[in-house]
């Protein structure tokens, strides 16, 4: 049984390789801008609800308030850039570090909350970060940053003529996220994380320092999350509060998880894969009418799959092979 | 030698209710002792107590010969403590091999051992079987060997059992009695809570009795349950008279 699980491990291995691997290949074929645009959404919110997955799912402090640590990498690379020159890789590193920090600042009171007292601290705690950033002037206040593009620079990481570039730094960060993932299921974090998830007083009879878990598992997961809000800022090249520290994102990095299947290394991939680019289409052929129609849909397909799959897409994938080991 | 475990005069207070007062009871290496009394005699406070769920009021709560009062229950296991819950609190959405490796990674930093020594502990434990099944589909007398084998994965020096034999059918009952007697047979000591006594009396080498939060008699299973008090407290006065 030590060599099955072994073998599912690798397993895992293999096929995100052959995944990430086909996906380097698509934009050979598919030269249209706008899916491309979705597909470099799709990869990014691949990477930030696996790593919104990693505190809520695995850990299971379910943050609502993910959006600040998105917001925080997007502006420190953004204010780094602008006022000092520093160069955005130095900005991302230095958007996480700021991230995690805050990450266990702010965990160090509210881990002491349980259930649904924590999911409300996070939601104010990013709302007032929110605010808080409308009102500094130093940092363009409710106006926000225009990053200046400098022409096409893999040093400055910014690219006005193509899409590709920002595809595979998505890409590269989805396959980083996802394999921070799979290392550390099988550490002693990651069990960890699930006992303290499961049942907290017995993971501390059995000598796991909940808090110190939870602490571990926000500064991971807020740092990871920081490095895509800097990516966002260098994609979209200017950033206002509302569009990267809004409640929106929260939900957005939640969603693709809680679809997919919470607390697996699959599910926010799964649901990545199907809610953004569902997003972007339900918009694009049933939204010009004004009447929110792409929403209702949307909202309608969410509800549908749900219900259906209570336990996630990744469940289906369980029920066949449940299906072949029974038929053999 | 020292004792392994020694409560001196630990007192708890909830408010106005007292729950412990000025219990010193202490067990010795390799040994197995029952802690029984009645309902509302302070036996699961003074388990808590030991390990670790709550600081006591006051007293201290001595372990292999340090002053471990102030410890928090993580790092009481850490020294060598164990314990398993009356309400069995069992990772439900991991494996019943995961749920035990939580426990072994304690006392082993690589995987690969941490799995072994999980696996081997089932197996000690008549679970082996049951490995790759999601805790929550074990049936309840399953769920309570589970929670010894996760106390074993820690490898403790004491192992504390709440309640793991109630609720039991005799013959499960019966295979429990087995695994305690092997535990300690590898040179674990057990301090036990049980308030069924048929159960317990054969199997403990010393009860201590509990009622109202004091320790009202403490002696060999064969004397304590000839003893007045223990069975005026059990049964009212008046079956004490007729003993």
């Amino acid at each position: 049984m030590d060599t099955q699980f072994a073998q599912r491990r690798r397993r895992d291995l293999i096929v995100a390789a052959c995944l990430a691997a086909i996906a380097a290949l698509v934009p050979l074929f598919v030269k249209d801008v706008y899916v491309q645009n979705i597909m470099v959404l799709t990869l990014m919110y691949a990477a930030l609800s696996q790593s919104w997955n990693i505190l809520s799912g695995y850990c299971g402090q379910i943050s609502l308030g993910h959006a600040l640590y998105f917001g925080l990498g997007a502006y420190t690379t953004a204010l780094l850039f602008t006022k000092f020159g520093v160069l955005p890789w130095f900005g991302m590193l230095a958007g996480g570090a700021i991230s995690a920090v805050i990450a266990m600042a702010l965990g160090y009171p509210c881990f002491r909350l349980r259930g649904h007292y924590f999911v409300i601290a996070t939601i104010v705690i990013a709302e007032i970060a929110l605010l808080l950033i409308q009102n500094w002037d130093w940092a363009g206040a409710a106006l926000g940053i225009d990053i200046p593009m400098r022409g096409d620079s893999w040093l400055k990481f910014q690219f006005a003529r193509s899409k590709l570039p920002y595809f595979y730094f998505a890409l590269t960060l989805a396959c980083i996220a996802w394999l921070v993932t799979w290392w550390l299921e099988d550490s002693k974090w990651g069990y960890w994380w699930r006992a303290v998830k499961d049942n907290p007083d017995a993971a501390e009879s059995l000598g796991v320092v909940v808090f110190n878990s939870k602490m571990g598992a926000a500064a991971v997961s807020a740092f990871l999350v920081a490095v895509g809000g800097s990516f966002y800022a260098q994609f979209v090249s200017y950033i206002d509060p509302e569009s990267v520290m809004g409640f929106q994102f929260s939900l957005l990095m939640a969603l693709p998880a809680v679809l997919g299947g919470i607390g697996t290394l699959w599910g926010p991939v799964l649901g990545a894969v199907i809610l953004i680019p569902l997003t972007e289409l339900t918009r694009a052929y049933v939204g010009g009418s004004g009447r929110g129609v792409d929403l209702i849909v949307y909202g309608a397909l969410i509800v549908a799959i749900s219900l259906a799959l209570p336990k996630g897409l990744v469940s289906v994938f369980s029920m066949l092979s449940g299906r072949k080991e029974a038929a053999r | 030698m020292t004792a392994l475990l020694e409560t001196r005069g630990v007192w708890q207070r909830f408010g106005g209710l007292v729950a412990n007062s000025d219990v010193s009871i202490s067990v010795g290496r390799g040994e197995i002792v029952g802690l029984i009394g009645p309902n509302g005699a302070g036996k699961s406070t003074l388990f808590n107590l030991i390990a670790g769920v709550l600081p006591p009021t006051q007293g201290s709560i001595m372990f292999d010969g340090e002053d471990v009062t102030k410890l928090p229950a993580a790092e009481r296991c850490q020294r060598g403590v164990g314990r398993t819950f009356q309400v069995v609190k069992s990772f439900e959405t991991m494996t019943v091999i995961d749920n035990v490796i939580v426990g072994a990674l304690i006392r082993n930093t690589k995987m690969r051992i941490a799995r072994q020594k999980a696996y081997e502990v089932l197996e000690f434990c008549g679970l082996a079987a049951r490995a790759d099944k999601l805790a929550a589909d074990l049936v309840p007398s399953e769920k309570r060997r589970l929670e010894v084998a996760r106390a074993l994965a820690t490898e403790p020096k004491l192992l504390l059992l709440d309640e793991v034999l109630t609720g039991l059918t005799p013959v499960e009952a019966q295979t429990g009695v087995e695994l305690v007697r092997k535990v300690r047979a590898t040179g674990v000591t057990v301090l036990m809570v049980e308030h069924v006594m048929e159960i317990v009396m054969p199997l403990v080498d010393r009860a201590i009795v509990l009622n109202l939060g004091k320790v009202l008699v403490e002696g060999k299973p064969t004397e304590v349950v000839r003893n007045p008090e223990v069975i005026s407290a059990y049964l009212g006065d008046r079956h004490a008279v007729g003993a």
